[in-house]
C-alpha cells in the first residue's frame, strides 16, 4: 500500500522499524504516525465501538474524530493517527474503555 | 507561565500572515499549531492554486506553506510551538496548550483563533465501517505518509475538494472508480472536473451512496440516482465494488474554542456552520479574541491569508503597536478581501457575513 513512485512528491521517511501488532511483527518508518504504518500494512480496523463493538478505522487522521483509539505500550486511548512511531513499541486493539492507572 | 502579546492557534494559510503581519508591527508573537510543520490544509495540496496573484495562485499548495512558514522565520519576536494542542480559553484570558504530554499555560493579551475547518461526515447505512474516510485524511494519507488509503476508490463530492482529491489520488496510483454528486450540477472548477474526466473518471450527477457493505471493512457501495426533488429513485441501484469510500461533502467550521470561551455564536450555512459574530476586523464579542480563515467562514486560503492579516494587524493596532504604516497594510488588506469577493461565490460568502459581521465591544 506504500506509493513507490508519484510524479510531484518525494516522501521523507525515518529509518525502517519493526514493532507489534497484537504479537504480530510488522514494518513502518519512524516518525510516521501508527496509524500510517498499520494501514500501509494492510491493517483497516483499529478499534471497535463500545456498546455496539463494531469495528472503527482511521476515519479524520487529525486526532479529533476518537476512531483510532489503541494501546500503546500498555497506555490506552491513543490517538494513533497522529502518535508517531518508535522501533520496539507494542500496538494493541484496546478491549473496552482503558483504565487510568 | 508563557507570557506574549498575541498567541495565534493554527499555522495554516490565516495564522501564518497572522503572525507575520502581527510579528512586523513588532509584537510578541506566540503561534500554535497542532501539527509537526506549518500550513494547514495547504501542506496537502499538490496541485497549483486558483485564487488571486497576491495570494500566490498558480503556486503549489505544498509550496506556498513553506513561502508562508518562511516569512514567519524571518522574525525574532515570533515564536512558533509546533505539535502543541490549545486545550482551551479561560475567564482569566489563560489558554492551556498540550505538548509532548506536558500542559503549559498561556496568557496573551490577544487570542486570534485560525483553527480551521474539519470535514462534514454523511449519513448512509454503514458510514461506520473502516475504509469511509474523509478526504482529508484520505490526502494524509497520500501526501504526507506515502501511503495509499486503498486499491479502488468512490469519492462522495464533486466540489472543488473531491475533484482535486481523486485527481490526487490519481497521482498516488490510486484507482477511483467514479465520483459521485447529489446534486444536477458539478459543483468545483470545470477545470479540475475536466482533469479527472480525461483521466477517464466518471463523474454521476444527481447520484448518491445508499449504504455501504462489507464484512468488517468496505467491501463496495451501492450508489443510486435522486429525481430533480432529490429524492432517489428506486431500481436505479448500482453496486460499486470498492475498498475505501472517500467524503468530500463539505466543511464545517471548527468552532469548539470558540463555544468554550464563551463568544457569540450564530449559525450562518453560507458559511459552514457556526461561527463567531465579529466585526470587520475580525473581533469577536470577547475582544482579546480574533478569529480568521475556515474557522470564521469555510472559504478559500486566499480570503484566509487576507483575514489572517487583518485580525494580525487589528489585534496589534489595538495594542497601540504598528502605528500609521500597519492602518495603512490593513486598509489595503480589507480592499483585497473585498476584491477576493467580488465574484458569484463572493456574494454567498457577503450574504453569510452581513449575518454575523456587527460593532462589538471595542475597549478591552
Ligand atoms: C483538497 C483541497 C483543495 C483546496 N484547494 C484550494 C485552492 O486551490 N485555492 C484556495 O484558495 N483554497 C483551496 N483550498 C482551501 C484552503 O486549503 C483552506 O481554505 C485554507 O487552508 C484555510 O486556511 P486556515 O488557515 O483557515 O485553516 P487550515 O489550513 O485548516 O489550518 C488550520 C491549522 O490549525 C491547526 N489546529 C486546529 N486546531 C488546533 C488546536 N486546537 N490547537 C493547535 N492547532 C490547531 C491545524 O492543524 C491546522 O494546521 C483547498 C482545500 C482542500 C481540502
Amino acid at each position: 500500500m506504500r506509493i513507490t513512485e508519484h510524479p510531484i512528491l518525494q516522501y521523507q521517511k525515518g529509518p525502517k522499524v519493526s514493532f507489534t501488532f497484537d504479537g504480530q511483527e510488522l514494518e513502518g518508518y519512524e516518525g510516521e504516525t501508527i496509524a500510517a504504518a498499520l494501514h500501509a500494512a494492510g491493517v483497516r480496523i483499529l478499534s471497535h465501538s463500545h456498546v455496539a463493538k463494531r469495528p472503527r478505522g482511521f476515519f479524520c487522521a487529525i486526532g479529533t474524530c476518537s476512531s483510532c483509539l489503541m494501546t500503546v505500550d500498555g497506555i490506552p486511548n491513543v490517538r494513533v493517527c497522529v502518535e508517531k512511531l518508535r522501533a520496539g513499541m507494542r500496538v494493541e486493539t484496546q478491549k473496552g474503555k482503558g483504565v487510568l492507572r | 507561565m508563557i507570557e506574549t502579546q498575541i498567541a495565534i492557534i493554527g499555522g495554516g494559510p490565516a495564522g501564518l500572515q497572522a503572525a507575520t503581519a502581527a510579528g512586523q508591527t513588532g509584537a510578541q508573537v506566540l503561534l500554535i499549531d497542532n501539527f509537526d510543520r506549518l500550513g494547514g490544509q495547504l501542506v496537502k495540496q499538490t496541485h497549483m492554486f486558483f485564487g488571486s496573484q497576491q495570494q500566490f495562485a498558480g503556486t503549489r499548495g505544498i509550496d506556498i506553506a513553506t513561502k508562508l512558514a518562511k516569512q514567519v522565520a524571518a522574525l525574532e519576536n515570533v515564536q512558533v510551538m509546533l505539535e502543541a494542542t490549545a486545550l482551551g480559553i479561560y475567564e482569566d484570558g489563560v489558554l492551556l496548550v498540550e505538548q509532548h504530554d506536558r500542559v503549559h499555560k498561556v496568557k496573551a493579551e490577544r487570542i486570534i483563533v485560525a483553527v480551521g475547518a474539519s470535514e462534514r461526515m454523511l449519513a448512509f447505512p454503514n458510514n461506520d465501517l473502516p475504509g469511509v474516510y474523509g478526504a482529508g485524511a484520505a490526502q494524509t494519507l497520500m501526501n504526507v505518509h506515502g501511503v495509499k488509503p486503498g486499491h479502488r476508490v468512490l469519492m462522495v463530492g464533486a466540489g472543488n475538494i473531491g475533484l482535486i482529491v481523486s485527481y490526487q489520488m490519481l497521482q498516488a496510483g490510486v484507482e477511483v472508480v467514479g465520483i459521485v454528486e447529489a446534486a444536477p450540477t458539478i459543483g468545483g472548477y470545470l477545470v479540475h472536473a475536466a482533469k479527472v474526466r480525461r483521466a477517464g473518471v466518471p463523474i454521476y450527477t444527481s447520484h448518491t451512496v445508499k449504504e455501504a457493505y462489507g464484512e468488517g471493512v468496505v467491501e463496495g457501495a451501492i450508489i443510486w440516482q435522486l429525481d430533480e426533488n432529490w429524492s432517489p429513485i428506486p431500481g436505479t441501484e448500482r453496486d460499486v465494488a470498492v475498498d475505501v469510500i472517500c467524503l468530500a461533502v463539505g466543511l464545517s467550521p471548527l468552532s469548539d474554542l470558540l463555544w468554550q470561551a464563551g463568544c457569540e455564536m450564530a449559525y450562518v450555512p453560507e458559511l459552514g456552520g457556526s461561527v463567531a459574530v465579529r466585526d470587520e476586523l475580525l473581533r469577536t464579542s470577547n475582544p482579546e479574541i480574533y478569529v480568521a480563515g475556515d474557522v470564521a467562514g469555510v472559504e478559500e486560503a486566499s480570503s484566509a491569508m487576507v483575514e489572517g492579516r487583518i485580525a494580525g494587524l487589528g489585534a496589534a493596532l489595538s495594542l497601540g503597536l504598528g502605528g500609521e504604516t500597519a492602518f495603512k497594510h490593513l486598509q489595503e488588506a480589507r480592499e483585497q478581501l473585498t476584491a477576493l469577493r467580488s465574484g458569484p461565490v463572493g456574494e454567498k460568502i457577503l450574504a453569510g457575513l452581513r449575518r454575523v459581521e456587527r460593532e462589538v465591544a471595542t475597549d478591552a
